[in-house]
């Protein structure tokens, strides 16, 4: 059946983490899913999955704990949206795609606390999820393992001797050599996501660790940039360890990066395991809602098509992801014209100071919901029974301040997709 | 440290005044407390006046702009963009001004030809079709960090010296001189002592400071200017509205990108120059009468400089011209101290002449100015600032140790490299917001969230950086630029802003460090 000729259970608008999410909860609960978008926000990702590292923002409090940070913040922020999804279910709902993740060939370490993973830019980031490939990096640093840092010449993003010099007084075994990578005489600058999949090949994955054994000395563990091959990243990383006879990590870089397009693929393939149907080169560019059911537009290359729905989750990100639309005047919800929460004028979006403790102001302007998830008005009305909104469109976070994006995203979406199945068992929908 | 001259402000007159003087064969030193073109010369329009901005109010500045803007273009031509300059009036504009016009240019000396609509249109698409005259001018593009880099390039190659970041925090006064200057390394704290025998005070809006220092008390007020740079270019000639000069007037094209300026707003202190959120709004308002899509465009930055405005009661009243005030303070007693302040970028070489003069007269100096024939010498140092250079160098000689490291503006790794260590090698300990002020990097649309973590690499991969300098300068570079950023977020810039907090704080958490 084409998707213009169903009635969807639910159309899921928007394919970052959140609408990834929302879209595979949602068809694990038997719902039938149209999930619209491309995705292409996902290769901005690092790979780690963040549930709360910092809270209160203006101290700079760092947790090991996340749901002790959720504790605390549903004292301090009862209504940012991660303290209403509240720890319990957002431990169920991050465990859950992790699981999906792993079963779609990006496997994530068992977790139960924060991780301190060391960036490329020398920085710890605290985050939840980390991918196998890059746990023994956040291990070698807890126990200040001798470590050795493969800079390869022509990555432009990455360099191993700065995170040597930034984290030499707290890592005094860390050390770093440079290596040219195979074939790549003559190539200025090189790509990670070229020599991801160069790395795929026998030959090239050999030349590299032939490079590289002799390097390691007393190290105990290698640290390359996040390089180690691109869909068969398990494989490829098992295979550095067996080789080299010591722990193997990958160090998180800049965007556009490998472990963002592992994340982008491995969603989707969740997605299609779990029944969703996807509508990727398609735009929503108007809903309408009557009664019961939510007609979208949606725009692709062909023209317009229109398709139905009983349900429509909105998780089309922010401004990067034009969830969100600012003109000099103020913030937008551009699809619906939904009520957005946000500072009296443009004085008070930004801090003059960019790195200012407490953030700006802007960045915790967005939607407003019920209990139900659902995007009110100013004055708490509903705007239709069955319209959603989850992820970092919603309003009274700082996702990119307290380290809580994947949390926020997922456990949004895992709470707002329960709300709706509970509606969908009162209206006998499933 | 002994000198003939201490030359205090390395703006573009105190840069002009220094290789003046250089070439008068007068060893002099210049003491900046931050870096070249730090104020106002480096935060203005870059437009090389040909003078017709003023005929209709100031006739003898109009004749110096024409005088001293075909002197730059023939010595300093280098510097120079010769883009032509349209002057546009709108419906609802003076008709009197208007008629007025040609025959002020006339009495100025200043060429101009009245431009057929329609060819007005053809020629530059983003005019207003309200246009109801429009006249063409020589106006040109001048670059003002180029002029001052290779001023200073020119003097230091004939002896002279210049300390970045030296602020002059006391003067030594013994009976009618100042027998000594105390200048404080702003990095270090650490002070010295000058010994010169004329001091020039060219410390632009912060001449009455310096002044202060020396008890003297100098009638200044200061106007806050802000102007506003677009994502791309929009004309390509300067497009000046016809009519008596008034806000957000003059749009300059700047390489691959325009400025649109300015405002003038009285401020009291120098602590808090920014452009201010209200500022910006008029700008986009007031100039889309003359171009229309300034109401849409996209905007990228903001900045603010302060013009040093002399009061008529201001020291002994030597002004030579309207434009700018050059003071002997004979009548506070002082033999071997002047002021010199005011003026226009396009009249710096005119201001150092005038300014060299006088000290050059109590010197005993009779060495005449030459830098009416002399050409401006291009310098390595100096010809980074200019959009396409570095991608035209960078296409002839890549190499696989020069990755391009600014993808919006081409800048090589060689070349942050080279200004990088040509910097340690004069001493200095550079920073991020050095090497922005000597190349293109960091300037377009990405604002340094990528090229800054590039560049950091780039220096550490070449043992350049030690420590934690990397990331201490990307902080810093992020703090310095932010000023420029935040007035324009709104749009496709909004977004952008938010991609760069997404990495730098969301990813790599520098906020926490």
């Amino acid at each position: 059946m084409n998707s213009q000729d169903q009635l969807w259970d639910v159309a899921v608008v928007g394919a970052g983490i959140a609408g990834m999410s929302a879209a595979i909860f949602a068809a694990s609960k038997g719902l039938s899913v149209l999930h619209i978008g491309n995705g292409s926000g996902l290769v901005f990702g690092s790979g780690l999955l963040d549930v709360l590292a910092v809270h209160p923002v203006k101290d700079s409090t760092v947790h090991e704990d996340p749901w002790h940070g959720i504790e605390l913040l549903r004292k301090d922020e009862p209504s940012n949206p991660l303290a209403l999804v509240g720890p319990k279910a957002m431990e169920v709902a991050v465990n859950q795609i992790m699981e999906a993740l792993g079963k779609a060939g990006m496997p994530y370490e068992p977790s139960t606390t924060n991780h301190f993973v060391p960036t490329s830019m020398g920085t710890l980031k605290g985050t939840f999820g980390v991918p196998t490939t890059m746990t023994s990096g956040a291990k070698a640093f807890e126990n200040k393992w001798p470590t050795l840092l493969i800079e390869i010449r022509g990555l432009r993003e990455f360099s191993a001797a700065q995170m040597v010099h930034t984290m030499g007084d707290k890592w005094p075994g860390l050390r770093f050599e440079k290596i040219e990578f195979p074939d790549s005489k003559g190539v200025f600058e090189l790509y990670a996501t070229h020599l991801a999949t160069a790395l795929e090949t026998n030959k090239t994955r050999q030349a590299v660790i032939d490079i590289v054994r002799p390097l390691i000395g007393d190290a105990k563990a290698v640290g390359f940039p996040a390089i180690l091959g691109l869909s068969e990243s398990t494989a490829v990383h098992k295979a550095f360890e067996d080789a080299l006879g010591v722990p193997v990590f990958e160090i998180p870089t800049m965007p556009t990066s490998v472990p963002g397009l592992r994340l982008k693929h491995s969603f989707e393939v969740a997605a299609a395991a779990a029944g969703v149907s996807r509508r990727v080169q398609s735009v929503v560019t108007g809903v309408k809602f009557d009664n019961d059911i939510a007609t979208l537009t949606l725009q692709d290359a062909t023209g317009n098509q229109e398709v139905q729905a009983k349900a429509v989750i909105l998780a089309t990100g922010r401004f990067m992801g034009r969830g969100l639309f600012a003109d000099r005047e103020k913030v937008r919800e551009p699809l619906l014209d939904l009520f957005v929460e946000q500072p009296e004028s443009r004085e008070n979006w930004h801090s003059r100071d960019f790195f200012a403790k407490s953030g700006h102001a802007i960045n915790r302007c967005g939607l407003l919901v019920d209990s139900k998830w659902r995007p009110t008005d100013a004055f708490g009305a509903v705007v239709w029974p069955r319209l959603y909104a989850v992820g970092s469109i919603l309003a009274r976070q700082d996702w990119m301040r307290q380290k809580s994006g994947s949390g926020l995203a997922i456990g949004t979406a895992w709470a707002a997709v329960s709300a709706m199945s509970d509606d969908f068992g009162s209206i006998g929908g499933v | 440290m002994e000198t003939q001259v201490l030359i205090i402000g390395g703006g573009a007159t105190g840069t002009s005044i220094m290789r003046d003087l250089a070439l008068r064969g007068v060893d002099c030193i210049l003491v900046e407390q931050d870096d070249l073109n730090a104020g106002a010369s480096g935060r203005n329009h870059g437009l090389l006046h040909s003078g017709a901005r003023y005929v209709s109010n100031d006739h003898d500045a109009a004749v110096e702009c024409r005088i001293e803007g075909d002197i730059l273009k023939r010595l300093a031509g280098q510097t120079i963009q010769a883009t032509g300059g349209y002057f546009v009036a709108v419906q609802g504009d003076d008709e009197n001004f208007i008629a007025d016009f040609p025959g002020h240019c006339d009495r100025a000396g200043i060429s101009w030809k009245k431009i057929d609509l329609n060819e007005a249109f053809a020629n530059e698409p983003a005019i207003s079709r309200k246009a109801i005259a429009v006249y063409e001018v020589p106006d040109a593009s001048i670059d003002p960090f180029r002029l001052s880099l290779e001023s200073v390039a020119h003097a230091k190659a004939l002896g002279c010296r210049l300390l970045r970041r030296s602020q002059v925090v006391a003067f030594k006064r013994e009976g009618n001189r100042i027998t000594s200057t105390t200048v404080r390394d702003r990095v270090t704290g650490e002070e010295r002592e000058i010994v010169a025998d004329q001091i020039i005070n060219a410390a632009g809006a912060w001449a009455k400071i310096v002044a202060g220092l020396a008890n003297i008390h100098i009638d200044m007020l200061y106007s806050k200017g802000t102007l506003l740079i677009t994502h791309n270019r929009l004309a390509h000639r300067a497009i000046n509205r016809l009519r008596k000069p008034s806000n957000a007037d003059i749009l300059m094209p700047g390489g691959t990108v325009s400025i649109i300026g300015t405002t003038s707003v009285k401020i009291d202190n120098l602590d808090d120059v920014y452009p201010s959120i209200a500022e910006v709004d008029q700008i986009v308002e007031e100039s889309s009468a003359m171009v229309p899509d300034l109401a849409t465009v996209r905007y990228i930055r903001a900045y603010a400089g302060v013009r040093p405005l002399v009061g008529a009661s201001g020291g002994d009243g030597r002004s030579v011209s309207r434009g700018f005030a050059l003071l002997g303070h004979e009548e506070s007693g002082l033999q071997n101290f002047a002021t010199i302040t005011g003026g226009k970028l396009t009249t710096c070489r005119l201001m150092a002449e005038k300014a060299a003069d006088l000290v050059c007269e109590r010197l005993g100096v009779t060495t005449p100015c030459v830098t009416t024939s002399v050409p401006l010498p291009s310098a390595y140092e100096g010809r980074w600032t200019e959009p396409g250079h570095a991608p035209k160098a960078w296409m002839r000689s890549a190499n696989e140790d020069d990755p391009l490291i600014c993808e919006c503006e081409m800048v090589s790794g060689a070349v942050i490299r080279n200004l990088y260590n040509q910097l340690v090698k004069a001493g200095d300990n550079p920073t991020f917001t050095d090497i922005g002020l000597r190349s293109r990097v960091g300037k377009g649309a990405c604002q340094g969230a990528f090229c800054a973590v590039r560049a950091a690499a780039h220096l550490y991969q070449h043992g350049a950086f030690q420590g934690r300098k990397g990331l201490d300068q990307i902080v810093d570079f992020f703090d310095e630029r932010w000023g420029g950023q935040h007035g324009v977020l709104w749009g496709e810039q909004l977004a952008q802003a938010e991609l760069m907090e997404a990495l730098h704080c969301g990813l790599f958490g520098e906020e926490l460090k």
